[in-house]
C-alpha cells in the first residue's frame, strides 16, 4: 500500500518494486549472515571492559584506536562486535515471535472468520478488549511479570500482536468463504475442516505472508524497546536497544555509542517493511 | 429511535471492552513473583509487620475477592493507594494526565498538519517529481514506528543542531505560576510567550516524533481520496466554469474527500496515544506512560492498574466519538 498505490502503473513501477524486494531482502540476508557469524567475526569480545579504552571515536575521528573501528562505549567494550552481536537477538526474536504470533493470530482468524458463531463472538470480542490496551505499556507489564528473558519476550509479543493476524485474515476469511469456488467445495463434498485448508486457506495465505514480514520488524522493535527500559535479557549478550540506552545516557559525550546501534535497528526494521510492502505488490493481481 | 438503540448497544459493548480489560490486568499482575510490600519495609521488618501490610493493601485475600473489592472501589472513583508514592492513585494518574493529553494533541495538530501538506501538495503537483519524492517521503515515514523517529530527533536536534531540549517538559529554573497540570494551555492563557517558547521547545521533537508516522498515514489516504475524487463529474464541471486548481482542490475535491481520512484520525488517534508511553520515556517526559513504566519497575500494582485502565478508558472513548462522529456526519448511516 505504502508508494504502489499511489504512484500508479507502469513498468518503471514494477522494477522499483522488485529493486526494492532485492534490496530489503539482501539487508536482512546479510544481517542473517553476520548474526550467525557473529561469534567468528566480531573482532573483539563484545562483552570485554576495559576502563583505559572507555567511549574511544570511531577510525576516522581523532583519537581512534585500531582494531576498534566504530569505537567503543563508557565500559570500554567495542561497539562493531556488540552490534554483530545484538543482531543475533533481533533476528532470533524476528523469527520465533514473528512465526509464532503468525500460527496463533491466523489460525484464530481463520477460525473466526470460517465458522462464524461462537467462535467468532468470542476471538471478535477478545480482539476489541486487546485494542482498547495501549500495546507498548502491555508488553513492558508482560515481561516484568514473567521476568526478563528471550522467553518472556517472545511471550509478550505473541500474546499482544495475534490481534494484526487475527483482524486481517478473520476478514479475508470471511470475504473467501461467501465465494462460489467455497461452496462448490462443499457441494462437491468436501468437509468443512477440508475447505478450511484446502480452499480458503491457500487464498489467504499472500496476507498471512506479508502480515508476517511486517510482524516481524515489530518483533524486532518491541525487543529493542524491551532492553531500552531494561527489561530484556540479562547483560550477558547486548541487545540494540540497550546500547541505544546507554547512548541516550551519554549523548553527549559518545553520540557514536546511539549511531551505530540506532543505524542497524533503523535499516532492519526498514528493510522488514519494505519487503513486506514489496510482496503485498507482488502478490496483489489487481496493482501487478 | 434505531440510532439510539445504535448508541445504546455500542456503549454497551464499550462497557463489556472495560470490564474486559480490567479483569485481564487484574489478572495478570497477580502474577508478580517480586512481593511488593517486603520492598516497602526496613530491613529489620517481622513477619507480623509484613503480615499487617498486606492486610492492610488487601494483599492475603483470594484473587476474585481483591478484585471484587477493587472493581467496586473503582465504581465509586477509588483506584487505590499507591505502594510506592503512599498518594491515592487517582491523584496521581489525574496529575500526569494532563502532560499527555497534551503532548497528544500536539502531536496530532502535527501530524494533520504535515500529512495534510503532503496529501494537497502531491495532488497540486501529480506527476511531477515532488510528488514522486512525497510518496517516497510517506513510504518511508510509514515503515518506521515512533520510537525510531524519537532517537533520530534526539540526534538531529538534540546533538547535531542543538536547537530543541531534549529531556523534561519544561526549565525547572524558571518561574512557574502554574495552578493546573495543562502547562501549555496555562501558558497560553496566561499571555506568558516566554513559557510557550520554552514548553514547546521541550514538547516539539517527542510530538514530532509520534506525528511522523500518523502524517504519512494521513497524506496517504487523503491524497488517494482526492485522487479519487478530482475524476467526478462535478469537479470536472468546476474546472470548465473557469475556476483555477488551487480553487478545486481545495473548495471542490478536498469537503468530499476528506471524510474517510477524519474517521481513520480517530482511530489512529489511540495508537499515537499508545505511543506516547515509550516516547515520553525516551524524552524523561513526565507525563502518564513515564509515570507508568516506573510503577512496573517497582511493582507498584495498584498504580498499574489504574493507569491500564485509564488509558483502555481513553481507547475506547475516543473510538467511541470517532463512531458517533461518523453516523452524524454520515446521512446514509443515520437513516441506514
Amino acid at each position: 500500500m505504502a508508494d504502489a498505490a499511489s504512484a500508479g502503473g507502469g513498468r518503471g513501477r514494477g522494477r522499483r518494486a522488485g529493486l526494492r524486494l532485492w534490496l530489503a531482502g539482501g539487508w536482512l540476508l546479510f544481517m542473517l549472515a553476520v548474526a550467525l557469524l557473529a561469534p567468528w567475526i566480531a573482532p573483539k569480545d563484545p562483552l570485554a571492559q576495559d576502563l583505559f579504552l572507555g567511549r574511544l571515536p570511531p577510525f576516522w575521528v581523532e583519537g581512534a584506536e585500531p582494531g576498534y573501528w566504530l569505537g567503543t562505549d563508557s565500559l570500554g567494550r567495542d561497539v562493531l562486535s556488540r552490534i554483530m552481536h545484538g543482531a543475533r537477538v533481533a533476528l532470533l526474536v524476528a523469527l520465533v515471535a514473528g512465526s509464532l504470533t503468525c500460527l496463533i493470530g491466523a489460525t484464530l482468524g481463520l477460525l473466526a472468520g470460517y465458522f462464524g458463531g461462537w467462535a467468532d463472538i468470542l476471538i471478535s470480542r477478545g480482539i476489541d478488549i486487546w485494542m482498547a490496551f495501549p500495546p507498548v505499556l502491555f508488553s513492558i507489564l508482560l515481561v516484568a511479570v514473567i521476568g526478563p528473558g528471550l522467553p518472556a519476550i517472545i511471550l509478550a509479543i505473541v500474546v499482544i500482536d495475534w490481534t494484526r493476524f487475527a483482524r486481517v485474515v478473520r476478514a479475508e476469511a470471511m470475504a473467501q468463504a461467501a465465494m462460489d469456488y467455497v461452496a462448490s467445495a462443499r457441494v462437491a463434498g468436501r468437509g468443512r475442516a477440508g475447505t478450511l485448508l484446502a480452499e480458503i486457506l491457500p487464498n489467504v495465505l499472500p496476507t498471512i505472508v506479508v502480515l508476517l514480514t511486517l510482524e516481524m520488524g515489530i518483533a524486532v522493535i518491541v525487543e529493542a524497546i524491551l532492553s531500552f527500559v531494561n527489561l530484556s535479557i540479562p547483560t550477558d549478550s547486548p541487545t540494540w536497544g540497550g546500547m541505544i540506552a546507554e547512548g541516550r545516557s551519554s549523548i553527549h559525550q559518545a553520540w557514536w555509542v546511539l549511531v551505530f546501534p540506532l543505524v542497524a535497528l533503523f535499516l532492519m526494521v526498514l528493510s522488514f517493511s519494505q519487503l513486506g510492502e514489496g510482496l503485498k505488490d507482488r502478490f496483489d493481481p489487481v496493482l501487478r | 429511535m434505531r440510532l439510539l438503540r445504535a448508541i445504546l448497544l455500542r456503549l454497551a459493548t464499550s462497557a463489556v471492552t472495560l470490564a474486559g480489560v480490567a479483569v485481564i490486568v487484574f489478572v495478570v499482575i497477580r502474577v508478580v513473583p517480586g512481593d511488593p510490600v517486603s520492598m516497602m519495609l526496613p530491613p529489620g521488618a517481622t513477619d507480623d509487620d509484613i503480615a499487617r501490610l498486606r492486610a492492610f493493601y488487601g494483599l492475603d485475600r483470594s484473587i476474585p475477592a481483591q478484585f471484587l473489592i477493587w472493581a467496586g472501589g473503582v465504581l465509586q472513583g477509588d483506584f487505590g493507594t499507591s505502594i510506592t508514592n503512599r498518594q491515592p492513585v487517582l491523584d496521581l494518574v489525574l496529575g500526569r494526565l494532563p502532560a499527555t493529553l497534551e503532548l497528544s494533541v500536539l502531536a496530532l495538530g502535527l501530524a494533520v498538519l504535515m500529512g495534510g501538506v503532503a496529501a494537497l501538495t502531491g495532488t497540486r503537483l501529480r506527476g511531477t517529481r515532488t510528488e514522486a519524492a512525497i510518496d517516497v517521503a510517506n513510504g518511508m515515514a510509514l515503515s518506521v514506528p515512533d520510537f525510531l523517529w524519537g532517537l533520530v530527533l534526539v540526534l538531529l536536534f538534540g546533538v547535531i543542531f542543538p536547537v530543541f531540549n531534549i529531556s523534561g517538559r519544561v526549565t525547572p529554573s524558571l518561574d512557574l505560576p502554574f495552578t493546573t497540570n495543562f502547562y501549555l494551555l496555562e501558558s497560553i492563557l496566561r499571555l506568558r510567550p516566554d513559557l510557550v517558547a520554552d514548553l514547546l521547545s521541550h514538547m516539539i521533537l517527542p510530538a514530532l516524533a509520534l506525528a511522523i508516522p500518523l502524517a504519512a498515514i494521513i497524506g496517504q489516504l487523503l491524497k488517494q481520496s482526492l485522487k479519487e475524487t478530482m475524476h467526478l463529474d462535478y469537479v470536472t464541471l468546476a474546472r470548465t466554469r473557469g475556476y483555477g486548481e488551487n480553487h478545486v482542490i481545495l473548495r471542490e475535491a478536498l469537503p468530499n474527500a476528506i471524510l474517510p481520512t477524519l474517521t481513520l484520525v480517530g482511530v489512529q488517534f489511540t495508537f499515537l496515544i499508545g505511543g506516547t508511553v515509550i516516547i515520553e520515556r525516551l524524552f524523561s517526559y513526565e507525563g502518564l506512560g513515564n509515570l507508568a513504566i516506573d510503577a512496573v519497575i517497582n511493582r507498584d500494582l495498584p498504580l498499574i492498574q489504574g493507569i491500564v485502565i485509564l488509558f483502555a478508558v481513553i481507547f475506547t472513548a475516543v473510538n467511541l466519538i470517532v463512531d458517533l462522529a461518523c453516523v452524524a456526519l454520515n446521512p446514509r448511516l443515520r437513516h441506514g
